[in-house]
């Protein structure tokens, strides 16, 4: 049965890949995380229990995977466009801002906290003109969107780019050839043909803004029960040396993101095997 | 039959006036004025880069032209867009959408129409079904274009391309994809699917003898410039110039010049001579490979001399490659195998050649 796995292939070492990559995979990933469910451990399921569904934990679930969720689908919309125009037009300025793209994968988290907040503030260029709209941005939920919205740019528009370059130009010829308007070549035919890829973006940029945390807490304000994003109540709790209290979150917060991620892979799987890959 | 293209005109005559295209430094398209007469299905043949898919792209409307003029039916097209101009496309890599299924690419077209124009379920499942019956790939409407051949693939395009009821189907190197075997089958019954609608039709395509077999008219393009148009017949037993002769099949170059009206090949006098060419002018006649009369034994006085340098067989003919004595050049004939089995030529043989025809143009062009 074990034999089975084994194809014949110009490139040998099969058993060596396999056999490395279980073991990074394990030190890397399996063994923290094995860690962080073994601490719970120590807590009994009542205490476990009422750690994970305090009050103020699951007002932080709600705005950790709220705002991640509302930040996704942002970038989602917009990384799209961006995206597009990438692809499709050339402009001066146009490799310049292709790189304009990266920027929040390289910058420290806490920079780019610092300066949304200093923008963002009341006092700061854009704050200025939406505290007189009664629009708070920082120090609110709103501001911890901004920040997520910020870091997870770069993963729709580098997962979209490609597949938008594949699609090329042809299927909307076809389309608009056989009387489809623009708006119908693009919800029928283009954003069919890219949803894989879409739906791989938003996965990647959900991730990655759950587990933020460095530039959330310079614009949230911390405010528990309003303004604390989980990974900060993490934080909290470790400084108050609850060691337990703290992984039982994590526990709580992995769980669901895995689940999460889980049912994304499978949409991904679905349509992919629909529609034959794009 | 409601769902072939419906309509009782066959289709639009199409003229293109003077049409120029630049792509910055390179002209694709220089002054080309050609006429696409109600029903036909023409070709647009020449190698690659000779402007023949810009055309294509401008008549469809996916290009403009820089100057020039597009008239379909004798109104002017040439600021209209791609929707508006109601024309079939059929591409090289056919642009079948992947997430829908066979029946779903060729409903497309009737699908997105607006609400008051677009047929019932039933008419629409109706004439999809009519279409795949036409093209032959009825039992297979709900397969994915994923799940389906090159040639089947290509025959779905089609399909959905005809389920609009163009007046004007447009096919860019339809086959170029496709195995040897599979363009064959393919051609030939793309030449009987027209003979049956009588849309007019435009293939783009570099294979001469896909255009020759295929077409109604051939037109020849190079470098941006329209060589000559014609039936197929006409481009292949009158070309125009050397490109075209050259284009359309190998041709021997042999040094030939005029004497007293007559063209001389060494010691031969052929027909082919025109009143243009001067007297004692140099010239380059050109000879198809079949075309020459290879005898054994050569006597030194009339006729070329060469000896056999290899033999090389190709199916039903064999080629010869021959190495002449009185310039010391390597030229190609082609015989019958009848012919050559008659003969019974081995490489190192002497042979006595004869052009059974020439051609000689006043302006030399090289491919």
């Amino acid at each position: 049965m074990i034999l089975n796995l084994k194809r014949h292939s110009v490139l040998p070492g099969f058993g060596l890949t396999l056999g490395f990559t279980l073991l990074y995979l394990s030190l890397i990933v399996l063994i923290p995380l094995g860690a962080t469910f073994l601490k719970t451990a120590s807590l009994t399921w009542p205490k476990f229990w009422a750690t994970v569904t305090s009050p103020r934990a699951l007002a932080s679930y709600r705005l950790s995977f709220g705002a991640s969720a509302i930040a996704a689908l942002i970038n989602t919309f917009f990384g799209l466009i961006v995206a597009w125009v990438l692809v499709r037009y050339r402009f001066p300025g146009k490799r310049i801002a292709d790189a304009l793209v990266d920027l929040p994968f390289a910058l420290p988290t806490a920079v780019a906290g610092i300066s949304l907040t200093a923008v963002f503030a009341k006092n700061g260029w854009i704050g200025q003109w939406l505290e007189p709209l009664g629009i708070k941005a920082v120090f609110s939920p709103l501001g911890v969107v901004i920040a997520l919205t910020f870091i997870g740019l770069p993963f729709v528009v580098r997962t979209v780019q490609p597949v938008l370059e594949e699609l090329g130009t042809e299927f909307e010829e076809a389309a608009a050839s056989l009387g489809a308007t623009r708006w119908q070549t693009f919800t029928r035919v283009i954003l069919p043909g890219i949803w894989p890829g879409l739906l791989t973006g938003f996965a990647m940029a959900f991730a990655r803004a759950v587990g933020e945390y460095g530039s959330v807490v310079f614009i949230s304000g911390n405010m528990p029960m309003r303004t604390e994003i989980t990974p900060l109540l993490i934080i909290t709790k470790l400084e108050q040396y609850d060691y337990a209290g703290a992984t039982a979150i994590a526990v709580a917060m992995l769980v669901v993101s895995f689940a999460l991620l889980l049912v994304i892979n499978l949409l991904q799987w679905w349509t992919r095997k629909r529609f034959g890959g794009v | 039959m409601e769902g072939k293209t419906g309509s009782n005109q066959p289709g639009m005559k199409i003229e293109i006036k003077n049409i120029t295209k630049r792509f910055g430094a390179f002209t694709a398209l220089d002054n080309v004025s050609l006429d696409f007469p109600s029903g036909d299905l023409v070709a647009l043949l020449g190698p690659s880069g000779c402007g023949k898919t810009t055309l294509l792209r401008i008549i469809a409307g996916m290009e403009t032209p820089d100057s020039g003029e597009v008239l379909f039916d004798g109104e002017d097209a040439t600021r209209r867009n791609v929707r508006e101009r109601h024309v079939g496309l059929v591409f090289q890599h056919y642009a079948l959408f992947r997430h829908m299924s066979v029946f779903e690419n060729v409903a497309f077209g009737l699908r997105v129409r607006p609400r008051e124009d677009r047929p019932s379920k039933e008419e629409i499942r109706e004439r999809v079904h009519g279409l795949l019956k036409l093209v032959q790939l009825d039992g297979l409407a709900a397969r994915y274009p994923t799940q389906l051949s090159g040639g089947q693939r290509q025959r779905v395009a089609l399909a959905r391309a005809l389920a609009v009821q163009p007046k004007l189907l447009l096919l860019d190197e339809p086959f170029g994809a496709l195995d040897a075997k599979v363009r064959k089958e393919l051609r030939r019954w793309l030449r009987l699917l027209h003979d049956e609608i009588h849309i007019t039709s435009i293939f783009v395509t570099h294979d001469q003898e896909e255009a020759l077999e295929v077409a109604d008219r051939v037109a020849v393009l190079n470098t941006g410039k329209l060589e000559q148009v014609g039936t197929p017949d006409d481009v292949y037993q009158r070309p125009a110039n050397a490109f075209v002769y050259n284009f359309l099949g190998s041709g021997v170059r042999l040094a030939g010049c005029i004497k007293g009206g007559r063209l001389r090949v060494g010691s031969l006098t052929l027909d082919g001579a025109e009143a243009s060419h001067r007297e004692d002018q140099e010239t380059v006649v050109y000879v198809r490979p079949h075309d020459f009369q290879v005898e054994r034994s050569y006597d030194g006085a009339t006729g070329i001399g060469a000896f056999v340098a290899r033999v090389l067989p190709v199916g039903p003919v064999v080629r010869l490659e021959l190495f002449r004595y009185d310039t010391a050049e390597f030229i190609e004939v082609e015989l019958t195998r009848e012919r050559f089995d008659e003969l019974g030529l081995q490489p190192a043989d002497i042979v006595r050649l004869k052009p059974k025809s020439a051609r000689v143009f006043t302006e030399d062009y090289s491919i």
